[in-house]
Order: structure tokens, then C-alpha cells, then sequence
């Protein structure tokens, strides 16, 4: 138990949600006074426990609403769990919806070097990969055409160059082996595949349990905000299955 | 400690985004970066020709009038423009803090940064229609070592900018409208701040108006700027100390929400 790298502690996460999102004065007073202004508790994850150590692939499995996606974003560090701690070592790299961080107006190169400090990087490391992001993004003659001239599948193929060039210890998969065309989908899951190899802790979340027995050598399942099973990946993918016959 | 260290590591994120306000402000004009020389100028150029019978008449209170113009409206330029900036910073990056983590206080303080620069750069103009004016006309205007005094006044609108950026930023995640009035109320700090007319000229009677007057922190300033620049005179310590003051305060206040309410951005952005 030396090395667990992803420890996720009692973590419970609350969204207080107003029936209607009120983003303006007038509405919030209206509903002010007239008391409208009622409040949902909803609670998006309770009491999940587990922990991830050194080298570990967990796999989240879980239907539509289930808090895969919040649990991803807690652990990422965007939000924060209303109840429990969560601990992470070294550098995560989120590979969530990639290119959320670029500026349409920039040029892919500059783009590059933005993406790149979002994630906490120097300019220098950037520097030294440069190329090679270029290179596996297969991007060489568009590297100053603004990033809003670029096809979605140019986009997201950059994106995931850049997030994937870096060596980090969690890498956090949410859906993304399924960017561009068929013959990049090939080579990103290569890419993913070689590293690895190099004994990186990975947070996959999936709707299909054969990518989690591919990938996965634990799994976990969550079901509205629970966690109700967690073991082995073929383990917890049978039950999973069953669950989805169950259901049909 | 930890915060330090924290933006330690993403300095770089803090210097390209000021690199990138920079760059694409005036990416696709012609001109380019030189309508950072232009702007004030041109506007400085409007306003003479609109005031400079009312206001510019009296020699003895503006010593130049489009000098004393220009010093007014660069620092509302910045003051306004920083601020705004700051205030739509964190909305407008919400797809980048939805799904990476970094430290939400980078998005205002950058975006505050880089129209300083843009404001330091505007400087330059100042100089070039002072230089004129001392080179090619008998000005009243007065250039003394106080001009290296400067930088006070330009820190402590600096520190304002911050502040009140961070205020504005967090109000902004909450309520959209904070733009619209803020908007309105940046009109009437136009007005309300001698950049166009002095205060003298306005021959105000009664008190509390007055007061009113003086209590914005850009009067204090805009004033400091003039008397290291035009007049040449020492700073009156009360607009120092004033101003500085409400600095830190708005600093504090700015701080203090900011960091209180940040966790929750992501829920309404």
C-alpha cells in the first residue's frame, strides 16, 4: 500500500440546484420575493472510497447520470468534494473534451504553448516537444492557420497531441479513444497502449465494458452517485453486464 | 507558502495569457499595434475640440490642455478596460476551468496585466504630444524631477485594477448584469473624474458634492499623474495615502470573496 497515488476518501458531492438557473438580478429578486426561490439538494456522489495505486488502470462503469463525470472532475481538482478529502500525487492530465482550452483566434502553434501552461507546463518543456506534437498530430501546414479554421477533427487531434505529449502520472480518460478518423483512432490508442506501458495510473470512464477489460485491470461501478461495486475488471464487469440485461 | 508555490508553477500560464490578450487585440487590423498610439490620441483630439473652448481656456489651471487631457484619459482608459476585462475573465475561460484544474485568480490578474502593458505602451504617446508641445510651442507646462515620481500613482491604479477586478469577476459568475451596470457606471465615472474639466472650473457650492468628487480614487490619481507629470509639482500625501488605501482595501475585499466563493464558479459558469 506504499504507493497509492489516487486516494479518494468518504468523497461526497452536493449541487444545490435552483429549479431554473438564475443568472440575473431581476429574476433573482422576482423569485426573491415571491419565494420562488426554492433550492434542490442533489447529491452527485456519496460516500465513494477507493484508492489507485502506482501503475493501477481503474475503470468507471456507471449509466447516464451516475456521477462518472463529476467523479472525474473531483479528482481532476476542478471541483471540490462538498463532503470527504481526496488526494492525488504528481501530475494529472486530464483528457476531458479535448481542446476545451483553445483560443479560436490563436494559431495552432500558439495554441499549442496556451494548452500547454493551462496544464502547468513551461514554455521550455513545450519547446522540446514541439515537434513531436506537430509531428503525431499530423498538423505540419496548419500550425499558423487560426485554430477556428480548423476542422473538429483537426481540433481534437492537436488536443490530443498536446495533452498526451507530456509524461504524467494520472491520466484521466473520459471517452476520448474515439478522436478523429479510423486511422487516428488506431494510432491515439497506440499512443494511450505505450503509455502504459510506462506505468501510468489511469481513470478510465466507459460505457462499454469490453474497453474496460481491454484496458482496466480493476473497475469500479457507480450507480446515482453510489458506489456499489468495486473489484477486479472482469468481476465488475460481469455484474455490470448483468445489470444491463437486467434492465433491457 | 503553498500559493506561492502554486503560482510558481503556473506563471507561465499567467504570462500567456497576457501574451495572448496582447497579441490578438489588435490581430486582423491594418495597423495593428500602432492603434495603441492612435486611440488616445485621436480621442485625446475629439475631446479638445469639444472642451477646449469650455474648459481649456484657463492657462493657469490646466497649463496645457490637451496634455491635461490625455493624462485624464489614459488612466480611465486603463482603469475601465482592466477592469472589464477582469470582470468577464472568468466566464469567458469557463471551458477551460469546467475541466483543468488552475489557480481562477491567474484570469484576472493576467487579464489586469495585460492591459497594463497595452497602458504602459499608450504611454508612449503622452510623451511624444508633451515632447511637442515643450520642443515646438511656449507651454506653461512644466517638466521637473518629479516626473520620476510617476510610478506611484501608476502602482497604486495598478493594485485598484486588481482589486476591483476580483470583485467584479466573482459578482460576474453570479449575476451576468454586473456588465450592463457596471457598464453605466464606468459612463458616469466619466464624468464624475476630471479628465475633461478641473474641478475648480466647476465652482461647486455645495459641500457634500464636493466631497462626492473626491471621494473617487481616480480623482486621487488622476491628480497624483498630473502633478508628477504636468505641473511638476509634489504630490499632495492625502490623494497618496488616500488612494493607496482604498487600493489595498479593494484588494482585501477582492481577495477575500474571491477566494470564499471560487469553488462555486464552476457550478454557474
Amino acid at each position: 500500500m506504499g504507493n497509492v497515488v489516487v486516494d479518494v476518501n468518504n468523497v461526497s458531492v452536493r449541487f444545490i440546484q435552483n429549479q431554473e438557473k438564475v443568472d440575473n438580478l431581476k429574476e433573482y429578486f422576482i423569485k426573491l420575493v415571491t419565494r420562488k426561490l426554492r433550492y434542490d439538494d442533489f447529491w452527485a456522489l456519496t460516500d465513494v472510497n477507493f484508492q489507485i495505486e502506482k501503475g493501477e488502470r481503474l475503470g468507471v462503469l456507471g449509466f447516464n447520470g451516475a456521477g462518472k463525470s463529476t467523479l472525474l472532475k473531483v479528482v481532476a481538482g476542478v471541483l471540490k468534494p462538498t463532503k470527504g478529502t481526496i488526494t492525488t500525487k504528481g501530475v494529472i492530465a486530464p483528457l476531458l473534451e479535448l481542446g476545451a482550452g483553445f483560443d479560436m483566434n490563436y494559431s495552432g502553434k500558439e495554441n499549442v504553448y496556451l494548452y500547454g501552461a493551462t496544464m502547468g507546463y513551461s514554455r521550455k518543456y513545450i519547446d522540446e516537444r514541439y515537434d513531436e506534437i506537430v509531428e503525431f498530430a499530423e498538423l505540419k501546414d496548419f500550425m499558423h492557420v487560426p485554430v477556428k479554421n480548423y476542422s473538429s477533427g483537426m481540433r481534437a487531434r492537436l488536443g490530443f497531441a498536446i495533452a498526451t505529449a507530456v509524461d504524467p502520472e494520472v491520466l484521466i480518460l473520459d471517452e476520448v479513444l474515439s478522436v478523429g478518423d479510423a486511422r487516428f483512432k488506431a494510432k491515439s490508442e497506440k499512443r494511450v497502449m505505450s503509455m502504459f506501458d510506462n506505468n501510468v495510473t489511469v481513470l478510465f470512464v466507459s460505457h462499454s465494458t469490453a474497453q474496460v477489460r481491454r484496458l482496466c485491470n480493476k473497475a469500479i461501478i457507480l450507480d446515482h452517485g453510489k458506489m456499489i461495486a468495486s473489484g477486479s475488471s472482469e468481476e465488475v464487469c460481469d455484474i455490470y453486464d448483468s445489470m444491463v440485461k437486467g434492465t433491457k | 507558502m503553498e500559493y506561492l508555490k502554486n503560482f510558481y508553477k503556473y506563471r507561465f500560464l499567467f504570462s500567456e495569457i497576457v501574451r495572448k490578450n496582447i497579441k490578438l487585440q489588435y490581430r486582423n487590423s491594418v495597423l495593428g499595434m500602432f492603434w495603441t498610439f492612435l486611440q488616445p490620441l485621436l480621442t485625446m483630439l475629439v475631446l479638445v475640440f469639444i472642451f477646449g473652448n469650455i474648459f481649456g481656456r484657463n492657462e493657469k489651471e490646466v497649463l496645457n490642455y490637451p496634455v491635461y487631457l490625455l493624462c485624464g484619459r489614459l488612466i480611465y482608459e486603463f482603469y475601465t478596460q482592466a477592469t472589464k476585462r477582469a470582470m468577464r475573465s472568468i466566464r469567458n475561460s469557463g471551458s477551460v476551468i469546467k475541466k483543468v484544474y488552475v489557480p481562477k485568480y491567474i484570469y484576472p490578474m493576467a487579464n489586469v496585466t495585460s492591459n497594463f502593458v497595452t497602458f504602459l505602451i499608450s504611454l508612449l504617446v503622452l510623451a511624444v504630444v508633451m515632447a511637442y508641445f515643450l520642443i515646438f510651442t511656449d507651454t506653461a507646462m512644466k517638466l521637473t524631477p518629479y516626473i520620476l515620481l510617476t510610478f506611484v500613482p501608476i502602482i497604486i491604479l495598478f493594485a485598484l485594477c486588481i482589486g476591483v477586478g476580483m470583485i467584479l469577476a466573482t459578482m460576474e459568475v453570479y449575476f451576468k448584469d454586473v456588465e450592463y451596470m457596471y457598464e453605466v457606471f464606468c459612463m458616469l465615472l466619466f464624468y464624475a473624474t476630471p479628465i475633461f474639466y478641473t474641478v475648480n472650473s466647476l465652482n461647486i457650492s455645495n459641500k457634500i458634492f464636493q466631497y462626492a468628487l473626491m471621494a473617487n480614487p481616480l480623482y486621487s490619481i488622476v491628480s497624483m499623474f498630473r502633478d508628477c507629470v504636468l505641473f511638476g509639482v509634489p504630490m499632495n500625501p492625502n490623494h497618496i495615502l488616500y488612494s493607496a488605501a482604498f487600493a489595498i482595501v479593494m484588494i482585501i475585499i477582492g481577495g477575500l470573496v474571491f477566494y470564499k466563493k471560487q469553488d462555486e464558479f464552476i457550478l454557474h459558469i
